[in-house]
């Protein structure tokens, strides 16, 4: 079906999703299952005295309760390790259930496994643990300072790593003689991730057999097999089967390898029976790997010309209390590559301090590392522009990676493929009526009522990851490549199984959109498999705006394999030569002979016969790619945010948001709409309602949605999309990744906006949320500053 | 969910429902559920026994009685909100009504239910005080009255007794000349009232004013009731002048309620901003 690629098919996945028909980890319920309830510490950070279970052990309906002494008596690892190693990185032990101390409010203690759900909750209130208290410490920075609590003897100063990148002596020497220079202290606030379905597991431990079979909300379960088999339960990954079922939403938190899936592992090989735990959404919120939460002191020099000379940045990221799967790639190869944004910078460096805080670990979540860079880049460009007397659009377009620059180098290890940045900003200018905002906003700054502003975010990501040989040499522990297995089926329908498994991204429907187009077959003739260790070949999984570019290109280039074979059948059942033979609207012919053709069903029914094969052809058609992308994919565009302010009460509105993006050649736009719609979203999200806080005992004042405010619709804007096309240059479809690149945008936008509305009352920069109380406050500092 | 284990009663009368509370101590009442339920779900309340009077016909409905709108305690707030007696009579509490949550919340939870859990940040409270309404109360020895502005005594703490019930509210038609307005500035995780501004003027036919009330959600730990700012308007022209300057120099609070996303300086500055943005909204309504 030529054209299916690029057209805006309906999501095949959604009438089961929406009629609720979908299957959830929750939704599997197996003989003679019991449920668990895991115990929490109420504490950030305390010494575990004792902890006494006979009350809990003895309540009716309670099968068993263990601690971490039952977890090392049983001999498995038992602990959660960390799959990203960056040099001389301290990753302390993390034990399933806590060991000596708990070093968070939420760290499981211990576990409780009952009949039901109702009666795992009464016991649990029946654990008795005796702590001792210590001190906790939440900020990233203020964890690093002399006096504050040491979390882990071995990381001393609470400092798990200290990593830079980019030349330190070239940035000084361009700072020392810049004309003109800004500087920006910034706190990237911490957030919650929530996706809808709250993380679960049921593990079923069979004993005979010896396997473990895991149904796990997970974005990756082959990393997940592998993380429990090597760290924490110690089965080898034939006995392991985990399976993804229908996973509602990730943003990353999903990716990780977290205690709670390792505690049911181990409590249904004990008790040889399937134990199930689903998290309530308070205790996702105390536990899923949190976003973002840094500390930034950053600085720009410029020419009097506007022309950027030099950048630097130091950097303290929290990881929380333990460092998480991926953790420690993202506040630098995911954060300090990225520091050069759009603009040819020629010198750049960076310092990053990972801390240990006695919170929720900090891991990837949705654009991980590449929204702190954009937003430090961003809002630094700003600065830089009014610095130097320019409007914010025109100090970006002199800074620009020229068109002809490409493939560009920055000085912060990354090589831009491909790019044209001025057209999209262009027509985002041209579309949001840029000139005539400005004159709006001028308007209103003299006439009183609303404060109009505008903010520009010009951000490029590197997605799709990613070359596996780059990422190893940077410290990950595995490859980033993907897989697929097409499996055409004698009757030519085809099965395909990706390593890319989905959590609500339309896998369904793109890949099968791909096949379609590559064989010329309907839509419906084509199966997509994933998120099943047993059925799929190992696979990465799904993440870093990586599914399209890694996992369609593996899908691809199966295809061609497919077509090559299917060439080869047909030049002999055609008795012509090979390379005569053409694949068309699902048919092969050959060149020039257009009588001379037969169909996709003959040949594929004669892979399977085997009556009649070119000599030196096995039977069958199927093939299993594993597809290592040569760079990352290089996305783009520009973002304009227009908001309205109330300088009495300081609510921001946004009045309107327009996105410029450019993916590279486009699949389903729909889909593509669906994922900047909910990108921009979650960003607008952190730019004025998300923030994770902790109060000075490390207890998280915002544990639920009365508190945590996620994005509402009743209090978004109509989103206007466009966009611009440069295809990647290195992958078999031209494709980059999209699912990211809003939430990556648009809170640099966003708080660029607000900046601007209040920047002629001297106001130079607010932290995200931008609470109205936060721009009231401002509004009045600067008009008390004004008076006095 | 999962709460603590509880016994479930459900009441078919009020009568029934007085003598299921007489004979369970420490039992709760259960109308819409939207307080009590996410309460237990977190066990926060632990309620040894709930009775549901969710279903007695007889506390339901608002209709007119002698000069006042009666409405009936399990009166859920999306039948407030749409209700054209309220609206024509006593439009403030419709208002308010309408700003309560969302379409689900509307659709379950009730005024009684409402008013007998007393978050200082829900809507209802304010108008009620402003409005003058008086809460019925019944128990298995008799009944009685409790005018709003004694009904509500501090945080989630009302003059409702163990054993009490409320069966309904009345509340007084507004006079002629009277307009009124129910301003919210709502938090944007829960949707509760960082502030919520309920204000009600009767302008002379001079163009003075002749009464005058505003109160407020989300400022102390029960509604505010700013008497200071009704006094100095009454008599006065009310122009915009009178209203900033009532407002101005007698607005004040005690202990304001402060939180993660809004401190009590900010809330008390934002009851001065809205207090007259409602006292000119209710005053413009009420000369038409």
């Amino acid at each position: 079906m030529s054209g299916v690629l690029g057209s805006s098919i309906r999501r095949r996945e959604d009438p089961a999703l929406i009629t609720g028909s979908g299957k959830y980890t929750d939704d599997f319920t197996l003989p003679n299952m019991a449920v668990a309830g895991i115990v929490r510490s109420p504490y950030a950070h305390a010494k575990v005295v004792g902890i006494d279970t006979r009350a809990a052990a003895a309540l009716p309906g309670v099968v068993a309760v263990y601690t971490a002494k039952d977890v090392e008596a049983s001999g498995i690892p038992g602990t959660i390790p960390t799959a990203w190693l960056l040099p001389d990185i301290k990753t302390p032990e993390h034990p399933i259930l806590a060991k000596e101390f708990v070093r968070f409010s939420g760290a499981a203690v211990a576990v409780v496994v009952a009949e039901d759900r109702y009666i795992a909750a009464d016991a649990m209130e029946l654990v008795e643990v005796d702590y001792e208290p210590l001190p906790a410490v939440t900020d990233p920075r203020e964890a690093t300072q002399e006096g504050a609590v040491q979390i882990f003897e071995e990381a001393p100063n609470n400092i798990s790593f200290d990593w830079e990148l980019g030349d330190e002596a070239k940035a000084a020497e361009a700072f020392d003689h810049a004309p003109r220079k800004v500087e920006l202290r910034l706190r990237n606030n911490r957030l919650i991730p929530h996706a809808i379905e709250p993380r679960a597991a049921l593990a079923d431990f069979d004993e005979s057999s010896g396997k473990l079979t895991l149904r796990l909300t997970s974005q990756n379960p082959h990393v997940h097999r592998l993380l429990m088999s090597l760290a924490s339960v110690g089965l080898p990954e034939h006995k392991m089967r985990i399976i993804a079922p229908e996973v509602g939403g990730g943003f990353g938190s999903k990716i990780h390898h977290y205690a709670d899936e390792a505690i049911v592992s181990f409590c249904s090989m004990q008790l040889h029976r399937p134990v199930k735990w689903t998290a309530t959404r308070s205790e996702t919120n105390l536990t899923d790997a949190h976003g973002r939460d840094h500390v930034s002191i950053a600085e720009l020099a410029m020419d009097d010309e506007g022309k950027i000379l030099g950048l630097r940045a130091t950097t303290w990221a929290a990881m929380g209390a333990y460092i998480s799967t991926f953790a420690p790639a993202v506040p630098t190869y995911l954060y300090g590559t990225l520091l050069s944004g759009q603009y040819d910078i020629p010198a750049i460096h960076i310092h990053v301090y990972g801390t240990f805080t006695t919170t929720a670990p900090v891991d990837a979540y949705r654009g991980a590392g590449r929204p702190e860079a954009t937003f430090l880049v961003e809002r630094l460009v700003d600065l830089g522009a009014r610095e130097c007397g320019l409007d914010p659009a025109e100090f970006r377009r002199r800074n620009f990676v020229a068109p002809d620059n490409f493939p560009y180098q920055t000085q912060v290890a990354l090589a831009y493929d491909s790019g044209n940045y001025e057209p999209a900003l262009d027509l985002a200018l041209d579309k949001i009526g840029y000139a005539d905002l400005r004159r709006q906003q001028a308007e209103r700054r003299n006439g009183g009522g609303k404060l109009l502003g505008i903010g520009l975010a010009s951000y490029i990501e590197a997605c799709g990851l990613a070359p596996s040989a780059v990422v190893g040499s940077l410290g990950a522990q595995a490859g980033l490549w993907e897989s697929s297995t097409v499996r055409v089926h004698p009757t030519g329908s085809v099965t395909v199984f990706t390593g890319s498994s989905t959590q609500g991204q339309g896998h369904e429907t793109t890949f099968a959109q791909i096949v379609a187009e590559k064989l010329g077959i309907d839509m419906d003739q084509v199966e997509v498999v994933h998120g099943d260790t047993d059925q799929v070949q190992f696979g990465m999984g799904t993440y870093g705006s990586r599914s399209a570019a890694v996992g369609g290109s593996a899908l691809a280039e199966g295809l061609d394999k497919v077509i090559e074979k299917g060439r080869k059948i047909a030049a002999h059942l055609l008795e012509a030569a090979e390379e005569d033979v053409v694949f068309e609207d699902n048919n092969f012919s050959v060149r020039g002979v257009p009588d001379s053709q037969t169909g996709w069903g003959d040949v594929v029914l004669q892979a399977y016969l085997a009556h009649n094969l070119p000599e030196g052809i096995e039977p069958g058609l199927e093939f299993t790619t594993f597809y290592d992308p040569s760079n990352f994919v290089y996305p783009f565009g520009t973002h304009i945010c227009v908001v309205e302010i109330d300088p009495e009460t300081g609510k921001v509105e946004i009045a309107r948001y327009l996105a410029v993006d450019d993916c590279g050649n486009v699949i389903n736009p729909m889909i593509v709409d669906g994922q900047i719609h909910g990108g921009v979203v979650q960003g607008i999200g952190q730019a004025l309602w998300e923030e994770c806080v902790y109060d000075e005992h490390g207890q998280l004042l915002t544990g639920t949605l009365l508190d945590y405010a996620i994005p509402r619709a009743h209090n978004l804007p109509h989103l206007e999309l466009d966009r611009t096309v440069t295809p990647c240059p290195h992958n078999p479809l031209g494709v980059k990744g999209i699912g990211e690149a809003g939430s990556i945008a648009s809170p640099a936008a966003v708080t660029n906006a607000v900046v601007d509305a209040l920047s002629h009352l001297g106001v130079r920069h607010l932290d995200m949320p931008l609470t109205p109380e936060k721009v009231w406050r401002a509004i009045q500092d600067s008009s008390q500053e004004g008076r006095s | 969910m999962f709460p603590a284990k509880f016994t479930y009663h459900r009441a078919a009368s009020v009568q029934q429902a007085l003598e299921l509370l007489a004979a369970h101590d420490d039992a709760k009442l259960l109308a819409g559920g939207h307080s009590l339920i996410p309460m237990m779900k977190l066990r926060l309340a632990q309620p040894p026994a709930v009775i549901d009077i969710g279903r007695i016909a007889e506390l339901s409905g608002i209709s007119r009685d002698d000069g006042s709108i009666r409405i009936g305690a399990l009166t859920c707030h999306a039948d407030l909100a749409a209700s054209e007696l309220l609206r024509q009579e006593c439009p403030l509490i419709a208002e308010a009504a309408a700003t309560v949550a969302d379409p689900q919340v509307r659709n379950k939870g009730t005024i009684g239910g409402n008013i007998a859990h007393a978050d200082p940040a829900s809507d209802l409270p304010a108008p009620l005080v402003a409005c003058d309404a008086t809460i019925h109360l019944l128990t298995a020895d008799g009944s009685r009255e409790v005018v709003a502005s004694d009904f509500f005594v501090g945080l989630l703490t009302t003059a409702l007794g163990e054993k009490e019930v409320i069966t309904h509210l009345s509340v007084p038609a507004q006079t002629i000349g009277t307009g009124s307005a129910y301003l919210k500035v709502e938090h944007p995780a829960s949707g509760y009232a960082v502030c919520g501004a309920a204000a009600a003027v009767t302008v002379r036919e001079d163009g003075t004013c002749a009464a005058a009330a505003l109160c407020f959600n989300g400022i102390t730990d029960s509604a505010l009731n700013a008497r200071a700012v009704a006094g100095a308007l009454v008599g006065s022209s009310l122009d915009d002048d009178a209203i900033d300057a009532a407002v101005d120099g007698h607005l004040t609070a005690d202990d304001p309620l402060g939180d993660v996303y809004a401190s009590g300086e900010y809330r008390l500055h934002l009851a001065k901003v809205q207090g007259k943005r409602a006292l000119k909204l209710a005053r413009d309504r009420a000369r038409g």
